[in-house]
């Protein structure tokens, strides 16, 4: 839970940068003696506080109740193996409303306040792109589990790492031969017109151009827009593939428009699961989905194959065979992306036991420690599959999952390889100093 | 409002501005960076309170006048390089000519009407930016990088992202924009203003020219609060949509009557307040947001004329 330092808890003050002060220093210097003794224990002992920033409320709230539940479950599993370098991890959760001001606030809060080794944990991008400054300003890692391309963009900053989770540029790209292969060559994208859509808008032609098929239609929905039956005779006649990625509260209805507009004829669907994610992909008005396929980064139900990683993980989690919460068929998870969350916790451990990580003061071996992975087998601590790592660009690589809707539930049909998915990379963070 | 020599109320502004000043020296690291983030948005507050407080124009899209200073400066630090000062210049032009434009076009409307014209220019600009993504980041918003938001002036480099630097900027811009207020609500000009608020039809008969100055305190209301945005770019390094959105409309006015409206500390005193009511109870619960708003309901039933409004109509009649 979250630390309740009092506003005057002068304990947490650092009062050397003071030097105008000096007396008013001293004074306070008297009270902090037991303070700096306490802490130089701790460093052999004490836990190892993770600050994790949750979207508890917000338009974030659903990821963010499954994220906490997923950390949750991974320190628990960290801790009852030893903790990272014998040392307990501890979770200090502080809610970023999925705002990008209270982020900052809440990064600098982990950092100034409850004095986290690192801060962890967020998704929504303009909360990770909004936070990142106050990272980089305190000089503490941030480990982020967002899926947006801004990390390996290397338009962030050296303290921010995505290695739990693929970017959407890489998850793009893994789709592109398959869909050309398997769907069809002439692709009309649907998508909302903001950020997260312009990303498969600007990364998806020159991937399916590469397989020899072709985007021959955009269209963008404002995201105002509550209807959608009039953007569809824009759909071009001879689309053999509907490439949509529409999200919010709004995705219900867009599908049940767009199943009344094309009735029992329709084109091949492929859609991205961030649409659908804690959502029941059999609520109604979503029968017209069946026979779709949509892009899971981690498979919401069990699957035949599932490795003995993968069923041991979705026990320590909770979720039961149809993604949803042991004990609530109704409470459905977010499976594609919160396994990032456990990934995320196994780098950050291997990191610290790499760099001999001791305290704050280490922060910036962690950092270098961290640049100097390079792969992650699959196993109980990436239980979603292998995947490499990229220092220059602070960002992991992993295979993706192409699902089919089947009966109401989701059928893994294929599997990308790693390779489907790098690109090269845009910047080096490694040249930063730190 | 009882008159005080104007002694006695520069003292008290002089010593809220030394006051502040001093708690750089003692606060706690997480604090002193949250105060510089309170200045900041108190001169936000400030700025919707000299047209909300004073004229008594009740606006739902100050956010865009923020935003214009937010963008206004991130973009040219951003796209054109340009450096700090510069780019604070343009983020306060932008506003101003923005609240201009706004101003001719909102000030033909009165009341709820003019609550609503605003909130709707408000949305407009917010549906541009996300329009213009490529260039404002749209909803994801931009980066200003650590290296750029440094002020080199004759050899001295004055780092925006060192906490105390941070913090005195902030303290700079709350001091000057605290002092233009205090001299402004105490102007001929201001009492124009608060006769405008109190009976337009009857300053009008008096022979003042209602339209120019209330088109005069949009456009000062719309520049304080772009040098609010301004500051708040290069400070905390981030430009993003959602200052645009209709939250940050919705948040000065907040401030402004939890501290109390048409009084020259209350957006100061309301931007601290909700800061920390929200900084404290989200430590304990996820329904922080209940708690602000029974405080809120509370204040309304208890001290409807916000803390430095109650305070003055209490028992400091001399309050500005």
């Amino acid at each position: 839970m979250a630390d309740k330092n009092g506003f005057f808890d002068l304990s947490k003050t650092t009062l050397s940068r003071r030097t105008a002060l000096k007396g008013i220093a001293a004074g306070a210097g008297l009270a902090l003696a037991p303070g700096f003794v306490r802490y130089s224990q701790a460093q052999s002992s004490a836990p190892i506080r993770i600050g994790f920033q949750s979207h508890r409320t917000g338009i974030g709230a659903a990821y963010g109740r499954w994220y906490e539940k997923t950390s949750a479950a991974a320190v628990k599993a960290i801790n009852d193996a030893g903790g990272i370098g014998g040392r307990k991890v501890e979770l200090v959760i502080e809610d970023d409303g999925t705002d990008p001001a209270r982020g900052a606030e809440v990064v600098n809060k982990f950092a100034k306040q409850h004095k986290t080794d690192i801060v962890f944990g967020t998704l929504f991008s303009h909360v990770v792109i909004g936070s990142a400054p106050a990272a980089g300003e305190n000089k503490i890692p941030y480990f982020v589990v967002s899926e947006g391309h801004h990390v390996a963009s290397t338009k962030l900053n050296r303290y921010v790492f995505q290695p739990g989770i693929t970017d959407v540029k890489s998850q793009i790209q893994s789709m592109a031969p398959w869909i050309a292969a398997n769907a069809g060559k002439k692709v009309t994208q649907i998508f909302p017109d903001f950020a997260f859509g312009y990303d498969h808008r600007d990364y998806l032609p020159p991937a399916l151009k590469a397989q020899g098929a072709d985007v021959i239609a955009q269209i963008a929905i404002p995201p105002t827009e509550s209807s959608f039956t009039k953007y569809f005779p824009q759909i071009p006649a001879e689309t053999d593939v509907i490439y949509h990625v529409m999200v919010g509260p709004a995705v219900l209805t867009f599908v049940k428009e767009l199943g009344e507009f094309y009735g029992s004829q329709r084109p091949q669907l492929f859609g991205f699961m961030d649409s659908l994610e804690a959502v029941d992909i059999n609520s109604p008005g979503l029968e017209f989905l069946d026979g779709s396929h949509f892009w899971e980064g981690s498979p919401r139900y069990a699957q035949p194959d599932d490795s003995a990683a993968q069923k041991a993980y979705r026990a320590a989690v909770g979720i039961d065979d149809n993604g949803a919460a042991v004990g609530d068929p109704k409470d459905i998870s977010t499976a594609s992306h919160m396994f990032g969350c456990w990934e995320t916790l196994y780098v950050v451990k291997k990191a610290m036991e790499d760099a001999g990580y001791k305290g704050p003061e280490d922060r910036a071996k962690l950092v270098e420690a961290t640049e100097a992975l390079k792969e992650f087998a699959e196993g109980p601590e990436h239980p979603q599959g292998p995947k490499t790592f990229n220092g220059k660009i602070h960002q992991c690589f992993g295979i993706q999952n192409i699902s089919k809707v089947e009966g109401g539930k989701l059928k893994v049909v294929h599997k990308t390889k790693i390779e489907d998915g790098l690109y090269e990379p845009e910047g080096d963070y490694t040249k930063q100093a730190l | 409002m009882r008159d005080a020599s104007p002694a006695k109320t520069y003292a008290l502004h002089i010593g809220v501005i030394a006051l502040l000043f001093a708690l750089n020296f003692v606060l706690p690291d997480y604090h002193q960076g949250l105060f510089a983030r309170i200045m900041a948005l108190a001169v936000f507050a400030m700025g919707y309170n000299l047209l909300f407080g004073y004229v008594g124009l009740l606006s739902l899209g100050h956010a865009m006048f923020f935003s214009a200073g937010l963008y206004g400066a991130g973009l040219t630090v951003h796209h054109l390089g340009w450096g700090v000062p510069q780019a604070f210049v343009a983020g306060v032009v932008c506003g101003a000519l923005l609240a201009l434009v706004i101003g001719l076009l909102a000030l033909r409307t009165s009341g709820v009407a003019f609550m609503i014209v605003t909130m709707m220019f408000a949305q407009v600009f917010y549906l541009l930016i996300l329009y213009f993504a490529a260039w404002t980041g749209g909803d994801q918003g931009l980066v200003i990088q650590q290296a750029s938001r440094v002020i080199s002036i004759g050899g001295i480099s004055l780092d925006l992202t060192d906490p105390t630097v941070r913090y005195m900027s902030a303290l700079a811009l709350f001091a000057v924009v605290l002092l233009i207020a205090l001299a402004l609500v105490r102007s001929r000009f201001g009492r124009v203003l608060v006769a405008i608020r109190e009976n337009e039809e009857r300053t009008k008969m008096l022979g003042y020219d209602t339209v120019a100055n209330k088109l005069i305190a949009v456009v000062a209301s719309g520049a304080i609060c772009a040098a609010s945005g301004a500051a708040y770019a290069l400070l905390f390094g981030y430009v993003g949509s959602n200052f645009a959105s209709i939250q940050y409309s919705i948040l000065p006015l907040l401030w402004v009557l939890l501290g109390g409206a048409a009084t020259t500390l209350g957006p100061l005193i309301g931007t601290l307040f909700m800061y920390y009511v929200t900084d404290i109870t989200s430590g304990f619960t996820s329904a922080y947001l209940l708690i602000v708003g029974v405080a809120l309901i509370l204040l309304v039933l208890f001290a409807p004329k916000g803390i430095m409004g109650s305070i003055r109509e209490r028992w400091l009649g001399w309050l500005p």
